[in-house]
Order: structure tokens, then sequence, then C-alpha cells
């Protein structure tokens, strides 16, 4: 890192302290003591889990807090003049035109009834700076840098028109068309599929380094940030954890957090190696298809077997079709043609059609344990009800089992009369579990269970479901789109490409050579915890194209 | 003060305390009140003294004695009224979210008709035809209020019948009545608590507009709605007699609303959902 890449100062914050307003008086401290500077052409990369904070420093430095929130100490400068001095006009003329924000969701960050032309142009007309004409032909230039497909026509489409990755990208445009002396991306990449997240940290970084501008860059993937980010902050519930060159937080960590965060993203795991048990499958899908009234074949001719005791990862895109395939297993949507067998016996395709005995036997856990789980049942409702349900069990019998079953999933017991509102996300998500569980299930579906947690919270949640696995000896089916984890936990796979089978088998077998092109394309999408990983990918792409 | 376990809020003590008296002062009418609803005590129009504390109204009744009897008809009609609506409402608005497409249609499409005609003059036709008995005018009443009913309830269902917990119900193999009174009705209730607030308070002004059809309650009962409207006829001579069963009506909305503003802020609290 040379030190002349760098221009002047451009941007210091000093003890930034943010509070939130309670209902009686100050809420809770969300930001504490915060300091940092930012020099032209520098990426300073902000990483830590939900609720460090990240977002609320980001949208800091643009003089803004969301409601009910306020900065209440410290300092922002952006070239020498104070952001908490400047007057609402001001901050408006600064916002957009000096300071621009990326926001993680492009979708719902513009608006679908108007062109993006009109909207990536907007910023430069309303503040002056060029008129529609000329901001279209800067737009079709910056569509261009962002190697977006046909630039002087791209501006033409409305946003529904364009994939999830173009959009993030033509919202990178819109930041910077006022050509903005700072852009702050909020987790710009998190909601896109790891092969289009290559492409597009590719293009944020090109635009970046050719226009010298500084950027925050905010994250919850230490390895992604490190491909773009010169100096790297960690953060922890509103407080510095640590700050310093990306090189020196990957490989010498200071702070005993922060080495947590790097060894869980670097430590290699070897390939499970566990088998499944018996011969007979428990679960057998032969040759299943299903379509939605309006999409046909979502699910095309797949077949699989998972054995008692089996995790097998189901992997592939968004629109792949393998939360299509789950529903399709439990009956929320009956399959068009094909068998799914269970322990050898033809379930009905239809969820009504099936037995209370086959309902119990297969359990599903979801992605967002926010919704999952009702939040106006207590956690002795929530679990207990299974118990009642397919055992008739009543009173103190179920209260002793949901007991048994908070144990098992080590939540404390007097949590039993608690309602979900007062949980953590990885804590509901035990929940989840501990009610899947009460049904005493053969199969359990995992439907991205990991994802919307936070990294270290994930882990533990990965290794629960292991530790059960082994005591109860319940397979899984995980459903997937982090092939970190699949290496972890599953011993088998099945990637999945526009709702076909591409590959299947041992994770072992799947995920080494000779790969399927499909399949080597996943995994060399995965970001690795090396600055020169992006590099090495864009080259390798380039050399087989 | 504390009520169901919770503090209650100045406002929400106000608003009890509007509630609580209004209610005691119609239940307690007989005992309370000067002069019986209906007995002529004096000249039309009499001003208010000691002896007719508001005054006399058109024919000679004493107007704080029909607000005492009037509180009883006004709140006890609404408070049936409201309240068998919103059974309707609820039963059909959920069942319309859950049961599917057709049962959808069909509910939806029923309730759109009878949105179609002006309430007031459907309400008209439907009394005119049947008779103005108080059984006949709850219904009719309640069921053409529960369509608007239907309309949030439904919206507020579909809502949550997509929601993940709702969906793990049905693969646990849960019966529609079970879904609907354990997972929806209990995430359902502040919007549902805040209309009914609401709708409590147009049922009075509703009834006071078929009295003056003369199709609401019939003389000689009294109730505020259709007290204001023939003490109105006197107001352009300077007379406020007008404005007592009126205050009343606005004083009672204004105190539910507290109590309800108080729940809806004691639910969200409670379950982690407020900013």
């Amino acid at each position: 890192m040379t030190e002349s890449r760098f221009g002047d100062e451009i941007l210091r914050v000093n003890a930034m302290r943010i509070q939130a307003r309670g209902e009686s008086g100050l809420g809770p401290v969300l930001v504490d003591d915060v300091s940092f500077t930012l020099r032209r052409g520098e990426v300073l990369g902000l990483i830590g889990e939900s609720g460090a904070g990240k977002s609320t420093i980001g949208l800091a430095t643009l003089g803004y807090t969301r409601s009910g929130c306020f900065i209440c100490g410290g300092e922002i400068v952006f070239e020498g003049r104070d952001i908490r001095q400047m007057s609402l006009v001001e901050r408006q003329e600064l916002r957009g035109h000096a300071v621009a924000y990326i926001a993680q969701s492009a979708a719902a960050s513009f608006n679908p009834a108007r062109t993006l032309y009109d909207q990536v142009g907007e910023v430069a007309v309303r503040h002056g700076l060029m008129s529609p004409a000329e901001a279209k032909v800067e737009a079709a230039k910056l569509f261009k840098e962002l190697e977006l497909p046909k630039p002087e026509t791209f501006g033409e489409r409305y946003p529904h028109q364009v994939s999830g990755g173009q959009l993030q990208r033509a919202m990178a445009a819109m930041a910077m068309m006022a050509k903005p002396d700072i852009l702050v991306f909020d987790e710009p990449t998190t909601a896109l599929d790891v092969t289009t997240q290559v492409e597009v940290l590719a293009s944020f970084r090109k635009l970046i380094r050719e226009h010298g501008t500084a950027a925050l860059y905010i994250t919850h993937d230490l390895a992604v940030v490190a491909q773009i980010a010169d100096r790297i902050m960690v953060l922890r519930r509103g407080k510095m954890i640590e700050l310093g060159d990306t090189g020196q937080i990957l490989h010498e960590p200071r702070d005993e957090y922060t080495q947590r965060l790097v060894k869980e993203r670097i430590v290699v795991h070897d390939f499970v190696a566990r088998r499944g048990e018996g011969e007979a499958p428990l679960l057998d899908l032969q040759n299943v298809s299903a379509s939605y009234r309006t999409l046909k074949n979502v699910i095309d001719d797949v077949s699989l077997q998972v054995l008692k005791g089996d995790t097998m990862a189901v992997v592939g895109e968004s629109g792949s079709g393998k939360s299509t395939l789950a529903r399709v297993v439990v009956g929320l949507l009956a399959r068009a043609s094909g068998d799914v067998r269970f322990k050898g016996e033809s379930l009905p395709p239809k969820l009504h059609a099936r037995s209370k005995e086959q309902l119990r036997r297969m359990q599903m856990i979801y992605q967002m344990p926010d919704v999952a789980i009702n939040p106006r049942q207590t956690l002795l409702d929530i679990i207990g009800r299974p118990v009642s349900f397919y055992f008739g069990r009543s009173g103190a019998d179920v209260r002793a089992r949901v007991l048994e079953l908070l144990r098992q999933i080590d939540l404390p017991e007097h949590f039993i009369d608690r309602l979900p509102g007062e949980l953590s996300g990885g804590q509901k998500q035990r929940v989840c579990i501990a009610r899947a569980l009460a049904a005493e299930p053969e199969l359990i579906i995992c439907d991205e269970v990991t994802s919307a947690l936070d990294q270290l919270v994930g882990e533990e949640i990965l290794r629960l479901l292991k530790r059960l696995q082994d005591e109860l000896g319940i397979a899984y089916l995980f459903i997937t789109h982090d092939l970190g984890t699949v290496k972890r936990i599953a011993n088998k796979v099945a990637v999945m490409l526009k709702g076909k089978l591409v590959a299947a088998g041992e994770t072992a077998t799947v995920f080494a050579p000779p790969y399927h092109a499909y399949t080597e394309l996943l995994l060399s999408s995965v970001p690795e915890m090396r600055t020169d990983w992006l590099d090495e990918v864009l080259a390798k792409r380039r050399r087989s194209a | 003060m504390r009520l169901f376990g919770h503090k209650m809020s100045i406002l929400a003590q106000i608003g009890l305390l509007i509630v609580v008296v209004n209610i005691a002062l119609a239940i307690l009418a007989p005992v309370i009140a000067p002069y019986p609803e209906a007995d002529l005590v004096g000249d039309a129009w009499a001003d208010p003294s000691p002896q007719f504390w508001f005054g006399l109204d058109q024919i000679g009744r004493d107007i704080f004695s029909r607000m005492l009897y009037g509180a009883r008809m006004s709140i006890g009609l609404s408070l049936v009224i409201t309240c068998l609506s919103f059974t309707i409402g609820i039963i059909a608005g959920f069942s319309a979210a859950v049961l599917g497409r057709w049962v959808d249609v069909a509910l939806s499409r029923i309730v759109d008709l009878l949105l179609s005609m002006p309430t007031l003059i459907f309400a008209f036709i439907i009394l005119s035809v049947l008779g103005t008995e108080l059984p006949v005018l709850i219904v009719t009443i309640a069921v053409l209020d529960s369509t608007k009913v239907f309309r949030l309830s439904r919206a507020v269902a579909m809502n949550i019948v997509v929601l993940e917990f709702v969906e793990a119900a049905k693969l646990r193999g849960e019966g529609l009545w079970w879904i609907i009174r354990r997972e929806i009705l209990p995430n359902a209730v502040p919007p549902l608590v805040a209309e009914f607030g609401l709708r409590f308070c147009f049922t009075f002004l509703f009834i006071a507009a078929l009295s003056f059809l003369g199709l609401g309650i019939q003389p000689p009962f009294a109730d505020w709605g259709s007290m204001v409207k023939d003490l109105a006829q006197v107001i352009n001579y300077g007379s406020p007699a007008a404005l007592y069963p009126a205050g009343a009506i606005a004083l009672l909305t204004i105190g539910v609303n507290f109590i309800v503003d108080w729940l809806l802020a004691v639910y969200s609290k409670g379950h982690g959902e407020g900013a």
C-alpha cells in the first residue's frame, strides 16, 4: 500500500456518538466514540455484525440519522467544515453532490415507474450540475464503465427489466453522477448471488480507483471488504474494536473479537466424513417436476436420495429452484410429475392429503426466524404445540417436554414463558429448531437457516444442528447458497441450475476436480480472505473466456 | 393507575374516566334522571333553569333526563352493533384470506355489491321493508358495517397468512379454526382495536341519521343522535341545546380513542414492535 496513492484528508470523524431517542428521554447509544479519517482515494471498510452501528455511521457521514436517532457528540468534519453545524439546506446541498450513498437493496431504492435514465440523472440535474441531456450522456458513460450491457440504451429500461446485479450497478452510477468526493456503500452486494457479487465487486472497485473517490464500504463479510478496502474498522455494539490496514486485520488481528471473525472464515474444514446409514433411502425423489401457475418447470426432472443420518445440501443461485424443491417435498406445492417417497411410501402430492404421521416425520426450519414463529405466542405455546398436537400430551407433560427441548437447544429454562420479541435472532432460530425437534422428526428441511443471522451466530446454529444430528440421527435436507456452509456440514450435495440438477453426490466428489463447469463457477465465486483473491478470479475468468 | 398489568398514561386515565362515567350514568339513568324520558314536563323550548338543567325540548321534555336515557340507547346499541359487525366482518375477512381464491372472490364480490350502494339508502330500503324493530335495526346496521370490517380484516389477515409461522402451522397439519384463532387473530388485534374505537363512534352517527329519516330509534325513546337533530332546529335562534348531546357524543368519542391509543401503544411495546 503506497501512501502516495491517497490525497489530502477529506473527512474526519472525531469521537462521534449517536443515540436513540427512547419513549422517556434518551434511548441506547448506537455509536459510541468512533473516530476515523478518510483521505481522497482511500477506501475504508466498516465491518461488524448487525447492530454494530455500521449503517448508522455511514449515514452520519451524510449528516443524516434515521428517525428516532440523533448525533449527540463529536464532530464530522468534511473538507474543514463540521457537518453538524451546517443548516439543513447546506446538508441537502452536500448529499448526493459531495457524499453519495449506495444502499443494500437496489430493488427497493428505485422507483419502479420511472426509467433508469430519469433516476440516475436526477441528482445531477437537481443540483443544477447538468441539463437532462448532459446527464443522459454522462449516465451512459458510467454504465459503460460499470460494464453494463448496451450502455447507450440501458438507461431506457425500467428497474424491473434489469437483473439484481445490474440494478445495483445502476445505483452506483446514480451515486457517481455528481462526481461525489465520498461514496458510502452500505452492504451493496449482500443481496446478490455469489457469482454476481464477483462482477459487481469488480466494477465497484474499478469505478472507485478510476475516479479516485474516497469510499466507506460497509459489510458484514470480511472476505468481501478485503478485496476493496485499504483500511478496515471493526465495530461491535457501536464501539470501535480495531482499526488497521487491511493486511494487518487479516493476518495479525489484535483484538480477540477480530481474531474470532477472521478465524471462522479462514479455518479450512475437511469434508464431512459421515455417511448415511442403511441402504433404503429415507427420502427418495424420483424424476420430480413442478410448476407454478405462471412459471413452468421450476423444478425439472430432479431425482435424489437422502439416507438416514445424511446431510444433503442443495445449492444454487436464487431462482435455481432450490426452495421450490423444499416446498414440493413438504407438499406446499403439488408436484406435476414424478414421485416423492418417504421410507418407501409414496407421499400424496398435496399437503392436506397427507396423514398426521407423514407430516410429523418431516419438519422444516426457515430462513427468517423473526417471521417463522408467532410473535404473540410464548415459547411454551410454540414448542409445546407439536407435542400436544402429534402426541396428544397435555398440561404438565407438555411443559416438561418443552423444558427438555430448551435444554437441548441450550436456552435457559426460564425462557419458557417468554415471547419471541424478547429473544435475539439466534435464539429465535434455536426456538424454531426446538419446535421442529418437538415433533420427533426423521428429516428436517433447513431452508437457508443461517443466512439471516450474523456470522458467528450462524456458526453456533450449525454446530447445534450437527450436535443434534449426532445425538438423534436426524437427516437434514439443507438448502443454502453459502458454499462455505456446505463443506462444513454436508456429506452430500446437489447443485441446482435453472430447476435442473447439474451435479449430485458425496460432497468430497462433487467439490473436487473434475468439476462440472457450473460447480466450478460457484466455488470460485466464494470470496476468500486474501487481498488478491478478486484479481486472481478475474484473471482466471479472462483467460478461460 | 394500572390496567391489565400495564401502567396507564394520563390520557388513557382521562379516557377511562369518561367512558366509565358515561356507562355509569347510562346504567343508573332511571335512578338519577329527574324526569321520565317521555313525559312532558313544561313548555316547549323552556330555557335552562334550576328545575330543568338543560332546558326542555321541542315538545317540552326534560333534555337532561333524555340525555341520560339517551346514553343507554346510544352506548348500548352502538356497542351491540359494533360487536356484531366485528364478529361477522372478522370471520368473513379471515375466511377470505385463508380459504383460498374462490371463497375470497365470492365474499369480496358480495361485499362490493353491498358497498356499491350508499349505506344509508341501503339501510333505508331494508328497514322500510322489514320494519323498524330494534333487532332488525341492529342486524341491518351490523351487516352493513361489517363490510368495512371485512375489508380491513381481510387485508390484515392477507399480510399475516403469508408469514412463515402460518405456513409452519399448515405444515404441522393444523385445522383452519386453529390457524384463524391462534395464529392470525392475535397478530391482527392492533389494527382491529383501532378500527373498533372508530366504528363504535360512527355507529352513533349512523343511528342518528336513520332516526332523522324516521327509521332509527322510534319515539318516545331518546338517543343522542336524534336529540342533536331535533334540538338543532333552534340553534339559529341562539339556543345551545343541541350542543349538549353533540358534546356528549364528542366527549365519548375522544374518551374511547384515548383508551384505544393507549391499548395500541401497550400492545406494540410489549412485543418489541415499537420503533
